[in-house]
């Protein structure tokens, strides 16, 4: 009974998904500006992106995280608008913003009321090439984000070990650093890095301006002409490969740190679709993906945090979308009185099985209506889509991945499953962290001066 | 200037033209709520049931509402927790159960192409009434739970938030956290949720909202089916009342942290409060604006003092807190303290400006359609709305609602309901030597 319900899912899905799919139109200005849009006519709101091809695998040594600096400088005035006026105007209009930086992209949104579609492009375009940068600012917004680094990572166990980890995984590739930089990178950022590092990235032809609602295309389109059409394209320089050198043997780190629970995450090196020999490679890894960890009903919750409760918690995950070959990870935390390297074996005999037997039908056709399935809930909201468009296209990929991507899937075998996990989670490739907490200590200030010259010996 | 010109053109058209969702509201001939959305375009329901089973009504025993809602998945009708995921995850379903201070939700997005949906319903029905808080499925969730626990007490966040909520609530069943602590938990057993989940999981203590691509026929049937074999039982009583406290209060937690937690506040406003409105738009201005607010100015944009700097009226059945937070270097607690304890003074003594309320009504009701432009988002507002028996029209009278406010207003509620020698203050950090 469980197979025909499946089957129908299969047989009617694609057809009820692609029935309401309004298409993307794609726009490419005089000066390079890549326009996409997609209408959505649900709600009277509009969400608008402009994603830049910079991010912190694009930075070189000593000014790591440069570009999440300057998504911040990016708020702090333009000729034309001072520092603050364009979160004001933003605010004004109703609007809801913000910004992100990852590893291969910085990218800029507002939502609005699909009428203030022109405010928001008038002030992107205006900082695109306008950015004021004054060395008053920077001192400011430098502590702001010390601070947040602080927040994000060095008070916190699990982001801090996932840091250390990433710079023993790689080595000459660039995601070994973190996004936000690393704190001496941070203190030391002078105004002319801002500028140089601005000058460099921010045109119109190194960008893409997404929009998504309640708008017509054509004049969505003429819009972005009329504000963004007149600002001068960059001269882009060719970015330096910065491929992995090839890892030749396990890597093991240990990680000491404040905390309350041990933890391990493993990781292998692997292509994103990017970077695969053969594209089903990486959509093979993904439903690889969905094998452990697609659910509550997947095999890392099925079999490590039920069925031998070796584990509190377990998942994995593949950067699918990655500018530069990245990680496939498992990570897990082990229940009480069990060991990291119960788990690490457990996890490592995961991938084994995955490498000797293949996947039962069955798990296989339960991604396949999950991804289905995902791909109509995706729709419910302008954001995501939008933001699917905006990283496929910064990465290098083309926004038109987004649209195969149900039927790619719908295309792996369990064989193809088996053979990548052959070919790439291999010990060789393999990069272990354990998290080693170290006593949470509230006592007087006086022992714990002890207790920390103690330690670096 | 055309430019404002012309926004403000929009804004008055925007005004009239916009009608918020049709909600349509029933009973079960057992006594549920039930609250429905029709909406179009998209193939797909949100369906949740949200009881009145919180941690509020743990007792003593807290964390129950939690693992009792976390357990539900875990084991129902002919099914263990195996079978229940399989058949959620095999037609795209997701399923979800928690709990919150006033409220447990079980959740349920799925397709509506009949048999997709008819598996993961009838899944949820017999999981709301069949669930089998079977031993070993109570001992591993609590294994889980406790571990969880402990990994609070290694974020200075976490620590902060439990140690505020106690000293805002003392004695009142809003004070422990929601998962409970670790004593507490360690003694629960599965006779104990099995009770929680036979008082309070009955008909006539359940809101079911559906939010879809459902005809009101389909919605009829799907919220009959839910609590079909539910006992109709009783709504609890009335949560007690919230005590203000006596005087101000200032802890400090000591804990080896490059930042220090701040948390400021007293309990605040609930749901159905007269000023709700007005302090809502207030602290909008005060520090609810996102990248834009008083705090927000001072803390971040002109001292740099935090990465994040912000302020909060939870409403809940009964007062929930008021909130201010911000994190800051060790050895900044000092100064981050005096800049939120000036500009909160400064701003219940003077009120906002009238620029500051014009700007704030217009980001409140300008972005009025995002408050529910998705499915996701309209469910938890219809969720809100029948949970808390607010009117059907609070869609449809929120921007008026808003409009309505007065600066003069704000000042005078804020004084009322903000007393500042009464304000409980938490800091979780490493103090400056």
């Amino acid at each position: 009974m469980k197979h025909l319900i499946v089957s129908t899912v299969l047989l009617c899905l694609p057809a009820v998904a692609s029935q309401a799919a309004a298409p993307v139109a794609e726009r490419v200005l005089g000066n390079g500006l890549k326009v996409l849009v997609k209408e959505d006519h649900r709600s009277p709101v509009v969400v608008s992106q402009v994603w830049y091809k910079v991010g912190s695998s694009y930075e070189p040594g000593g000014i790591t995280g440069i570009s999440h600096m300057l998504e911040h400088m990016m708020f702090k005035g333009t000729d034309k608008h001072p520092a603050g006026e364009f979160s004001r105007i933003i605010a004004e209009n109703g609007g809801d913003e913000n910004a992100f930086t990852g590893h291969d992209y910085t990218a800029y949104f507002q939502t609005m009321a699909a009428s203030k579609l022109a405010v928001s492009f008038e002030l992107e375009a205006d900082r695109m090439r306008h950015l004021h940068l004054l060395a008053d600012e920077l001192k400011k917004e430098l502590e702001v984000v010390t601070e947040e680094r602080r927040m994000r990572t060095e008070d916190n166990p699990q982001a801090k070990m996932s840091e250390q980890f990433m710079a023993l995984a790689f080595t000459s590739s660039p995601y070994r650093n973190p996004i936000i930089g690393w704190p001496v990178d941070i203190a030391n950022y002078q105004v002319e890095d801002l500028q140089a590092w601005y000058q460099r990235w921010y045109a119109p032809n190194n960008a893409t301006l997404v929009v998504v609602g309640d708008v017509d295309t054509a004049q969505a389109f003429s819009l972005a002409e009329q504000y963004f059409g007149g600002l001068q394209p960059g001269e882009l320089k060719p970015l330096k490969p910065q491929t992995e050198s090839p890892q030749l043997g396990v890597r093991r780190m240990t990680v000491k740190v404040p905390a309350k629970l041990p933890s391990v995450i493993l990781g292998y090196k692997v292509p994103s679709l990017k970077t695969a020999e053969h594209e089903w490679e990486a959509y093979a890894l993904e439903v690889l993906a969905g094998v452990l960890d697609g659910g509550s009903s997947a095999r890392l919750s099925k079999e490590l945090v039920r069925g031998k409760q070796l584990a509190v918690s377990a998942g994995a995950g593949y950067n699918f979308s990655s500018r530069l070959a990245d990680l496939f990870e498992l990570e897990a935390t082990p229940a009480e009185g069990k060991t990291v390297w119960e788990l690490e074996t457990e996890l490592r005999s995961q991938v084994t099985r995955l490498q000797q037997e293949t996947i039962k039908p069955d798990e296989l056709q339960r991604i396949k209506a999950q991804v289905l399935a995902s791909a109509v809930y995706e729709r419910d909201s302008n954001f995501y889509q939008a933001m699917q468009l905006g990283m496929l296209e910064t990465v290098g990929l083309g926004w038109q991945k987004a649209d195969e991507y149900v039927s790619k899937i719908n295309q792996v075998t369990a064989e193809q499953v088996r053979d990548v996990a052959r070919r790439y989670l291999v010990d060789d490739h393999l990069n272990v962290a354990y998290l080693d907490p170290q006593p949470i200590n509230a006592a007087p200030a006086a022992q714990k001066v002890v207790k920390l010259s103690a330690r670096r010996q | 200037m055309r430019f404002y010109l012309f926004s403000f053109l929009i804004f008055l058209l925007s005004q009239t033209a916009s009608a918020a969702a049709k909600i349509e509201h029933w009973q079960t001939p057992q006594g549920s709520r039930v609250y429905y959305v029709h909406t179009e375009g998209l193939p797909m329901a949100d369906i949740q049931v949200l009881f009145d089973a919180g941690s509020a009504r743990d007792g003593a025993q807290f964390g129950l509402a939690s693992l009792t809602a976390g357990l539900l998945d875990t084991g129902a009708g002919e099914w263990d927790a195996n079978a229940i995921a399989d058949r959620f995850e095999s037609v795209g379903a997701n399923f979800g159960a928690a709990s919150a201070i006033d409220n447990a939700t079980v959740s349920l997005r799925t397709l509506t192409d009949k048999p997709l949906f008819d598996k993961a319903l009838a899944t949820m029905e017999v999981i709301l009434s069949k669930p089998h808080f079977a031993a070993a499925d109570f001992e591993r969730e609590k294994n889980r739970t406790l571990a969880g626990l402990k990994q609070q007490e290694e974020s200075p966040g976490d620590l902060a938030k439990i140690a505020f909520y106690q000293a805002l609530y003392g004695n009142h069943p809003y004070a422990h956290p929601d998962e409970g602590t670790l004593s507490t938990v360690a003694a629960l057993s599965a006779a104990d949720v099995q009770a929680f989940y036979q008082r309070y999981y009955v008909a006539a203590n359940a809101v079911i909202v559906i939010v879809g691509d459902l005809s009101a026929e389909q919605a009829k049937r799907t919220a009959e089916q839910l609590v079909q074999h539910l006992p109709t039982g009783q709504k609890p009583p009335a949560l007690p009342e919230v005590a203000p406290p006596v005087k101000g209060s200032e802890q400090h937690i000591e804990f080896p942290s490059t930042q220090t937690h701040v948390l400021v506040g007293l309990p605040g406003t609930f749901r159905k409060d007269p000023d709700y409105f007005t302090l809502y738009v207030g602290n909008h201005i005060l520090g609810g604006g996102g990248l834009v607010s008083k705090l927000f100015d001072e803390v971040r944009e002109k001292r740099g003092l935090a990465y994040s700097a912000s302020s909060a009226f939870v409403p809940l059945l009964k007062p929930g807190p008021f909130l201010i937070s911000l994190q800051t270097r060790n050895d900044q607690t000092p100064e981050a303290l005096k800049v939120l304890h000036k500009t909160l003074a400064d701003f219940i003594a003077q009120g906002p400006s009238d620029a500051e309320l014009k700007a704030a009504k217009q980001n409140i009701t300008g972005g009025f359609a995002m408050r529910f432009d998705t499915n996701k988002k309209l469910a938890s507002y219809v969720g809100m709305i029948g949970f808390y028996e607010l009117p059907l029209d609070y869609l449809d009278t929120f921007q008026q609602n808003i409009d309505n406010v007065t600066s003069a207003a704000i000042t005078d509620a804020l004084k009322r309901r903000v007393p500042v020698d009464l304000l409980q203050t938490v800091t979780v950090g490493k103090r400056a030597k």
